[in-house]
């Protein structure tokens, strides 16, 4: 095109005649190179873009299984020889008999079971269909005998879990080869298996206990829940509410309404934008440090980890709280002065509560943020093993806990494949959580933002 | 927790407080508030808050009493006679200051703006936090072992029973490969969608677009830690680095450097977006008016005036991927090595940090101690490049406005 102004003059090595019709060689070549560069821009998105879909489609393909768990339902008769030996019903008495006692009830009804519906498998010992019930079982019907005695001597039906390999069969993570090489289990627990599913005493359906349960040990992942870790989350989010939000609204309304211009601001200001890209896990080492191993702090407690995120999300909310109270106009602010509002008054009357929607939608991302991140409770011992559910709060802010990321960090570190469908399965839990909260804030965002 | 519960006697007194100071205010004025200096919400606000401040400052006090002295005050009786003496003693006399010329707004105002700058300077009390929280336990640290060794040993090779090799080599060159690869992925692709999504998109593309991208800088790290360890891991390792015989390790500097460059595409596309919006438009319609194509402009006219802030979002996504830990810790290994083979296990500092400072720790022995010294070497890289940064973008900034 620029060659056409000139046709006199031809651009040397170039020897066709130009025309606005007829593109030249160069013409084309630079059109090309042009065509090419968008192409990489758009390439480049479309990598962006592939990689959140197939990151979302691993997880959710190795995670949803989590939410499904295969039970063996089965009729156990609650022999009285054994739960009550002196025969009285006294509550005492039956919680003498501890969990190892009610193991062999459960396997001898196991055996029962698959002799009755598979006839015989070649090779299966009785001590593989016990194997076959999950480890918790023994605990689940100790927990129901003891609270209802009178039902000693009669037989009921219960459902108890599979083992995790039997579980891992219907899921597919356990195949016939596979379990010729695996000690835990074997073919003819798989074939046993099956011919109780065809009979309709082993079922799939949903696994409320993933949400509710506490974590299990190695032996039994069928059994692990994220009930501990949710909770613990949950308080920790709280922690981060009550301080975060407060301490961050207040620096905020100071450094942009009152702070003087003076290098004591300025540290501040360079101070808060550098805290924000601090790595997560120094803020770890400060917690470590501070709250533990100088105030003493009990480890583990949500209380430390919502202490440590509420500094690690200060920073966040600070700026994105002052940016909600630079874009109210200044004209409001000049109204409220000039009928005689203190400085204080307009900030609090009108100023804040105009920049409100912005300011809660920050909150909002800044939680969401800490929800996810995981660094730094690995340091403050938030790794621990905790089966036991913390209390109400306050004092259960003190009690040892878990929390979402650190048990999926924690299964991850677990050598049964089958913990990795579960810290999947809680990715997704943690994944909607944080959908829930973005919806949230788009939604306060959209409603009640104003332009000005 | 007692703490709990004298806060709550605290707010007890001072709604108590308030409800007083009004009452008295009311009263002397006989409910006439133009004779008031200060309206009587301002009183009662006033006794209020002098009454739980004083409470709260005391109960700092006697806790930093007992941290410094060591007195055993078992039952807290120390702690919540001087909390609630000194809440009694401000509610007291400022509800005896009250008079028809008490200028309680004011002196509201003031108490409020202390609480306000008291918010404001956390924000420097976790910087020193921070500091001083890492500097005595690496001194403590370099007492037990040679700081030479340690910034220069090559061999990482803690022992339980001491006797440790503690160089920082080994995690230093894992921590720089795996941000290396990294940045190797998030820059181009980064670069190139923000290219396009400012100078070519329309409003639609980029309205979808540029969201989604930045859904991936919303993910928790824990969600690419696992990705890298069930799904890519695998993969590189069964079809690249087997066939290749290049290793057989699942967690490598590839595994961890390609998933960490996922994660930083949005920081640098986002970043580079409001930069390159940021140019001037009559630069671009210089260059097209002299006849450039638009992917011309970009390269020689939009880029090179970019250029800086530019180099400000590769710093910010530099201290990002080194200072980021749990892809590393389940993408990368745990093995120190000093080697060039990206299909290899290797380690990076943070890594170290938290295998160090996880589990049985004991804070006497040089193997528990050395996570600080990491960890102050860490704070003061990533300390170095976001100031670096900061400084390049808002010289940018100026340059243009």
């Amino acid at each position: 095109m620029t060659d056409a102004t000139a046709p006199s003059a031809p651009v040397s090595g170039d020897a066709e005649p130009s025309s606005l019709f007829t593109q030249t060689n160069r013409t084309k070549r630079r059109n090309a190179a042009e065509k090419r560069f968008k192409a990489y821009g758009l390439g480049a998105i479309g990598i962006g873009i592939l990689s959140l879909v197939v990151l979302l489609v691993s997880i959710l393909g190795n995670g949803l299984p989590a939410f499904k768990q295969t039970y063996v339902v089965m009729d156990v008769t609650l022999d009285e020889s054994v739960l009550d030996p002196n025969g009285n019903r006294n509550p005492e008495d039956i919680a003498k008999v501890l969990t190892f006692g009610y193991t062999p009830i459960i396997r001898g009804a196991a055996q029962n079971l698959v002799r009755e519906m598979g006839g015989e498998v070649e090779g299966l010992t009785d001590g593989m269909i016990g194997d076959m019930i999950s480890k918790e079982a023994a605990g689940q019907l100790r927990r129901f005998v003891l609270a209802n005695p009178d039902l000693i001597g009669t037989t009921q039906e219960f459902k108890f879990l599979a083992n995790g390999r039997i579980d891992g069969f219907f899921k597919g993570r356990v195949t016939m080869e596979s379990a010729q090489i695996d000690s835990n289990v074997s073919p003819e627990q798989l074939v046993a298996a099956e011919r109780l599913a065809e009979a309709g005493h082993l079922t799939t359906s949903f696994n409320l206990g993933f949400l509710t349960a506490p974590d299990a040990s190695d032996q039994r992942p069928e059994a692990a829940g994220l009930g501990v870790a949710i909770i613990g989350s949950v308080y920790m989010m709280l922690v981060v509410l009550a301080l975060a939000l407060p301490i961050g609204v207040a620096a905020s309304i100071y450094l942009e309404e009152f702070a003087p211009k003076n290098w004591i601001t300025d540290i501040i200001e360079v101070n808060i934008s550098n805290l924000a890209a601090v790595p997560s896990i120094v803020f770890g080492i400060l917690g470590l440090a501070i709250f533990i191993n100088y105030a003493h702090l009990p480890q583990s407690a949500p209380i430390v980890g919502g202490l440590v995120l509420t500094l690690m999300t200060l920073p966040t909310i600070i700026i994105s709280t002052r940016a909600s109270l630079k874009s109210v106009p200044p004209s409001i602010k000049d109204a409220a002065l000039g009928v005689g509002a203190s400085k204080m008054q307009t900030v609090f009357h009108h100023v804040l509560p105009l920049a409100m929607p912005g300011i809660l939608t920050g909150a909002i991302i800044g939680l969401a943020q800490a929800l996810g991140e995981t660094a730094p409770l690995l340091l403050i011992g938030m790794v621990a093993f905790v089966r036991d559910y913390p209390g109400a709060p306050p004092e259960g802010l003190f009690d040892p806990s878990t929390a979402l990321p650190v048990q999926v960090y924690n299964w991850t570190q677990r050598s049964d494949p089958a913990f990795f469908e579960r810290a999947s399965g809680a990715i997704i839990v943690l994944l909607v959580l944080l959908v829930l909260m973005n919806l949230v804030a788009i939604i306060l965002r959209r409603r009640f933002e104003r332009r000005w | 927790m007692p703490g709990i519960l004298l806060i709550l006697i605290l707010c007890a007194i001072a709604a108590a407080g308030y409800v007083m100071g009004r009452r008295k205010a009311a009263t002397i004025s006989g409910d006439d508030n133009r004779v008031l200096h200060s309206n009587k919400p301002f009183h009662g606000a006033n006794v209020a808050l002098a009454a739980f401040l004083s409470g709260v400052v005391a109960l700092v006090a006697s806790g930093v009493i007992r941290g410094v002295t060591g007195i055993a005050d078992s039952a807290n009786i120390m702690t919540t006679v001087l909390t609630l003496g000194a809440a009694a003693a401000a509610f007291y006399v400022t509800l005896g200051r009250i008079t028809l010329d008490y200028r309680a707004r004011n002196v509201t105002e003031q108490l409020v703006k202390g609480i306000l700058i008291a918010a404001a300077s956390v924000a420097i009390l976790t910087t020193i936090g921070i500091v001083l929280s890492m500097v005595f336990e690496t001194i403590n640290f370099f007492n037990q072992y040679p700081m030479l060794d340690f910034f220069f040993g090559t061999n990482w090779t803690p022992r339980f029973q001491g006797d440790s090799d503690l160089g920082m080599l080994p995690l230093l060159w894992g921590t720089l490969y795996v941000s290396f690869i990294a940045l190797m992925v998030a820059v181009p692709i980064g670069l190139f969608a923000a290219i396009y999504l400012a100078e070519y998109a329309g409003p639609r593309v980029r309205g979808i677009a540029k969201p989604l991208l930045e859904v991936l800088a919303g993910i928790p790290t824990i969600v690419y830690g696992l990705f890298a360890l069930i799904t890519v891991g695998p993969i590189l390792r069964d079809y690249f680095a087997q066939p290749m015989g290049l290793g057989d390790s699942g967690s490598s500097v590839m595994t961890a450097g390609l998933v960490m460059g996922v994660m930083l595409i949005p920081f640098v596309s986002s970043l580079s977006d409001d930069i390159i919006n940021a140019v001037p438009q009559a630069m671009r319609d210089g260059s097209y008016g002299i006849g450039a194509t638009k992917s011309e402009t970009v390269k020689q006219v939009v880029l090179p005036a970019a250029l800086p802030g530019i180099v400000g979002a590769i710093l910010l996504a530099a201290s990002r991927a080194i200072g980021e830990t749990m892809i590393v810790v389940l993408g990368a290994g745990a093995a120190a090595r000093l080697s060039l083979n990206p299909f290899e296990a290797m380690t990076t500092v943070t890594v170290k940090i938290v295998s160090q400072l996880t589990g049985d720790t004991d804070f006497a022995s040089p193997e528990t101690l050395v996570a600080f010294a990491l960890g102050i070497t860490l704070f003061v890289i990533t300390l170095g490049l976001n100031v670096l940064a900061l400084y390049i973008v808002r010289k940018y900034r100026e340059q243009y406005e």
